[in-house]
């Protein structure tokens, strides 16, 4: 309890910009209005089509609406305002960081490899240095997985260096 | 007579009691390990119920949603965190318990309460699904928007966090389902020129991105948290004189969670708080809850297991998810092609009166299952984060890519996993995004055809009873968190 209030009481002390409130207020509302301008690029039905409202009616209302909660919640944060949350720890911007890898090996390398790579990576950066953990986490599980969805489900994964050599 | 014996079916098919008892051990597993639980579970092996036939894949899914919102106790009990959210009350008095030398007492009352729960709410669902389809057919589409709001403004109450930032999710859910080609004019909206977005965005990728993902980024942030699990020796099956101060907590509980869990939208987890509360209410030694009240996990238990068949009389009677995991589950009926509502009724009977069946024999054998198994289930809680999360992230990736073959849907995946991960952090709930997601068509399709009917008139919505009795209950459900944080504030005062 007390640790709230004094991250409350620090939290009051920032300048406005740098206040968890108004950052994820200003990043919502920034993406609401980008894609309510998205909204006004949609195609018109023509009045002898069209039957109720716009296509682009409905997703516009609801943006507004995104838009008009938003304000009031940091209305309700400047009187309020939420606790600081704690700072994020290495391991999540290297988790975080394998999914970027995971996306670029399995476009570019090879899907199984990518479940592989981020496997390992995750596992030892969790703080797991034994190979044989590291290898059952990052080839024999994912071999497994493999094929289990390969001959059960009878799923053809996308191409790539490994999944070439299996298929051919 | 005839009902009943459907009910039976599953008990006389081995292949059916096969799925049960795989999807009861699942389930439980599920459950006991936190961060997972059965919305996470379920919508991880849905690629997999395409192999099974439609009865088997929802009876799959619904002995994994019984199983483990149970499971969610034995870590509540053991390690003093919930399995699943639903089981935070139980860590209250259940831990506290544990501490004392009392862990198998504190999980057989658990196991007791959570079973006569179960069994009491799918009573319920029995008598009062049917009952709620017949309802149903007075309903046109200006009811059915009624209705869909309803179940949205009822996110609103969703747990402790703000009201309002409940809403921006479940809007925010409803904004993600029209992505892609609208269904009355098939014009593109959202789709930035992405081919693969024309289809709109798969409930799957969300729902394991929002569940799974981000809860692997949020464990990443725990890597060196150490957990105190208390030993278990054996599970006790309550003593008479246990029985005797709980009865009434049990069946109070019972009906409280079944009836919360018909609420659209709510579900175990608000159940079991108030499940907990009432019992404290109406005990005679409030004093003891919070430091070991039997009373305590009798309530809670017997609550949120309650609201499993509580929250599937709106799924199956009117397409309306009682709860996160219920989304799930009506995917499953829809992904299998069985509609759900009133029709479902009249003509599949077997199927449902099936699932009914399935569910009773899920919570007897959850009841078998964590009396013999509790001590070894507890065990599952020693697999470390560093070699779990990384084979769950390799059946994430496979069940996500199995459904359309495609890659997109891994990155869809992945990026929600991250906006989940954020949204939690600051305070927003990810239900309902899922539950948005579910309505979105609904509220948007219903209000498009209602305003059709009315040629245009958005009043004519209140001139239709059923419609402004939905309408009246919304401006209820927005108002509730209101009130109820300024009597905690006067009360705090």
């Amino acid at each position: 309890m007390k640790n709230v209030q004094k991250s409350k009481r620090a939290n009051k002390s920032l300048p406005f910009f740098f206040k968890d409130e108004f950052k994820v207020s200003f990043v919502i509302i920034f993406i609401s209005l980008i894609l309510l301008f998205t909204t006004f690029t949609f195609d018109v039905v023509p009045p002898i089509l069209n039957r109720g409202i716009q296509p682009a009616t409905f997703p516009k209302a609801l943006l507004i609406l995104i838009i008009a909660m938003t304000l009031i919640i940091y209305y309700l944060a400047t009187k309020n305002p939420w606790k600081i949350e704690k700072k994020l720890p290495k391991s999540f911007f290297l988790t975080l960081f394998s999914f970027i890898l995971f996306v670029i090996v399995s476009k570019t390398l090879d899907f199984f490899l990518a479940i592989s790579a981020l496997s390992i990576f995750v596992s030892y950066c969790w703080g797991e240095k034994r190979l044989f953990y590291l290898l059952l986490v990052g080839i024999i599980f994912p071999i497994i997985v493999f094929i289990f969805f390969e001959t059960i489900l009878g799923l053809r994964f996308p191409p790539g260096i490994i999944t070439n050599i299996y298929y051919s | 007579m005839d009902n009943l014996l459907l009910m039976l079916a599953p008990l006389f098919s081995s292949k059916l009691l096969l799925v049960l008892f795989f999807g009861t051990l699942f389930g439980l597993i599920l459950g006991v390990l936190p961060g997972l639980g059965p919305t996470t579970g379920g919508a991880l092996i849905l690629p997999f119920t395409m192999t099974l036939d439609p009865l088997s894949a929802i009876v799959l899914l619904t002995s994994i949603y019984c199983a483990g919102t149970y499971g969610g106790a034995i870590t509540a009990v053991l390690i003093n965190t919930p399995g699943t959210p639903a089981a935070a009350a139980t860590c209250l008095d259940g831990y506290p318990l544990a501490q004392k030398g009392e862990a198998g007492r504190a999980l057989g009352m658990a196991t007791v309460s959570s079973t006569v729960g179960g069994i009491f709410s799918v009573v319920i669902l029995v008598f009062f699904a049917p009952i709620l389809a017949q309802l149903a057919y007075e309903f046109g589409q200006p009811e059915y928007f009624a209705l869909a709001i309803f179940g949205l403004t009822m996110l609103a109450s969703i747990g402790e966090g703000s009201p309002i930032k409940n809403l921006i999710a479940g809007a925010f859910g409803i904004l993600i389902s029209t992505v892609g080609k609208d269904f009355m004019t098939s014009i593109d909206r959202f789709t930035f020129g992405i081919n693969e977005l024309t289809e709109g965005i798969g409930f799957i990728p969300v729902v394991v991105g929002l569940f799974a993902m981000s809860e692997m980024l949020t464990q990443s942030t725990l890597i060196n948290q150490v957990f105190n699990r208390i030993a278990l020796k054996a599970i006790k099956l309550p003593s008479k004189d246990d029985y005797k101060k709980t009865w009434k907590t049990i069946l109070r509980s019972s009906g409280i969670g079944s009836f919360i869990g018909v609420l659209p939208a709510e579900g175990g987890t608000v159940a079991s708080l108030i499940g907990y509360s009432e019992a404290k209410r109406f005990s005679k030694k409030p004093e003891e809850f919070g430091k070991g009240s039997i009373e305590g996990i009798a309530g809670a238990e017997a609550a949120n297991n309650a609201a499993t068949g509580g929250a599937m009389v709106p799924t199956l009677a009117l397409g309306i998810p009682g709860s996160a995991t219920t989304a799930v589950i009506l995917t499953g009926l829809i992904i299998h092609g069985v509609r759900p509502g009133p029709d479902l009724f009249r003509e599949q009977p077997d199927f449902l009166y099936g699932i009914f069946g399935a569910m009773l024999i899920a919570n007897i054998l959850f009841f078998i299952f964590g009396f013999f198994g509790a001590k070894i289930f507890a065990r599952i809680t020693l697999v470390p984060n560093k070699i779990l999360w990384p084979m769950i992230f390799a059946v994430s990736v496979c069940g996500t890519y199995s459904l359309n073959q495609s890659i997109i849907d891994v990155w869809i995946m992945l990026f929600f996993g991250v906006l989940g991960f954020f949204m939690r952090r600051y305070g927003f709930s990810v239900v309902p995004v899922i539950i948005g997601l579910i309505l979105g068509e609904l509220v948007e399709g219903t209000l498009r055809q209602s305003l059709v009917i009315f040629d245009g008139n958005w009043l004519m919505f209140f001139t239709r009873p059923i419609a402004l009795t939905f309408f009246i209950l919304s401006l209820i459900a927005l108002a509730f968190p209101l009130i109820r944080s300024r009597k905690i504030k006067k009360n705090n005062d």
